[in-house]
């Protein structure tokens, strides 16, 4: 079972390295480029013992609780078996 | 009344905040390990700055889960003085102990230079003896002193005077300009509701000695040992 975990920032708050990419993206010829913007990207393995149900709590609780930080990002999990 | 200096892995302004209260404030200081959970002999309690765990997933995220931090907490409710210092801040931040967050820079680099804030009250247990509108030079080091907060969060802050510093330019006017990471409304520091518990980007306790190029920093931790000899 897996759990993965997407952190992103909350619409409205400044992602510099998210505009630097942008940038850099930009001076190298891609174009249509409107927004670039950073997040971060776990991966939990969890034992057999975890249901897709628990697993989605574990997740969650870990995603709330440690992996983002609710002022300033978003959350999203999902489950792999 | 003793101080403690709380250390975690990679914390590494400790010695200069032991070095601060030892010799200028002149008071008992001590260091706390984070793992341990017994405050009851201290009156102040400094969290210092750093590279805590790294830095790994957000800066003070980590350290946030050490076993001292329970205490911390704990320890501010009683009402007696937490300082945190650029990542103390920043610890203070992701505990919940200060509203807002700290992100990384407006440009992305690591400023390591002297910047200057205006005092913005005098009404906190750190700033007693500096007048509102004084300008100290204090020097920043970091990558994630960014300050951002929700309006509302904003709006409560200023209406509460929790504001306490504020980047601005020599002569105290607070532009864009003087802003050196891109903090919302210019904070460099905040209090809690209680005023208890302060953090700020700047270091005061790099600024203690002329030599180091400014002294400014002093009455800070002047202002912090007048409140406690007060209530002694």
């Amino acid at each position: 079972m897996k759990a993965k975990v997407y952190v992103t920032l909350k619409a409205g708050v400044l992602d510099p390295q998210g505009k630097a990419i942008q940038h850099s993206v930009e001076l190298l010829g891609y174009e249509g480029i409107v927004d670039v913007r950073q997040g971060k990207y776990f991966e939990i393995a969890l034992d057999g013992a975890a249901n897709g149900e628990s697993a989605r709590e574990i997740a969650e609780r870990m995603a709330r609780e440690v992996l983002s930080n609710p002022v300033i990002e978003d959350y999203r999990v999902e489950i792999e078996s | 009344m003793k101080f403690g200096v709380i250390v975690f892995p990679g914390s590494n302004c400790d010695h200069d905040a032991y070095h601060v209260i030892s010799k200028h404030v002149g008071q008992p200081v001590s260091f706390i390990w984070h793992k341990e959970t017994d405050l009851t002999d201290y009156d102040a309690v400094i969290i210092p700055g750093g590279f805590s765990y790294g830095d790994y997933l957000r800066a003070g995220a980590l350290a946030r889960f050490s076993p001292v931090m329970a205490s911390v907490k704990q320890f501010a409710a009683e009402g007696r003085f937490v300082l945190g210092i650029c990542n103390g801040f920043q610890i203070l931040a992701e505990a919940g102990l200060l509203p807002g967050a700290l992100i990384r820079n407006r440009d992305l680099h690591f400023i390591c230079q002297h910047i200057h804030v205006r005092v913005e009250t005098s009404d906190t247990p750190f700033t007693g003896e500096l007048k509102r509108g004084r300008v100290l030079r204090l020097p920043v080091a970091h990558a994630e002193g960014n300050y951002v907060c929700d309006d509302a969060t904003l709006a409560g802050l200023e209406r509460e005077n929790r504001i306490v510093f504020r980047y601005c330019d020599a002569a105290g006017n607070v532009t864009d300009a003087a802003n050196p990471n891109g903090s919302r409304a210019n904070i460099a520091g905040i209090c809690n509701r209680e005023r208890n518990v302060m953090g700020l980007m700047p270091h005061p306790e790099r600024a203690c000695e002329d030599l180091l190029g400014s002294s400014d920093g002093r009455d800070i931790f002047r202002s912090l040992t007048h409140t406690l000899a007060a209530l002694a």
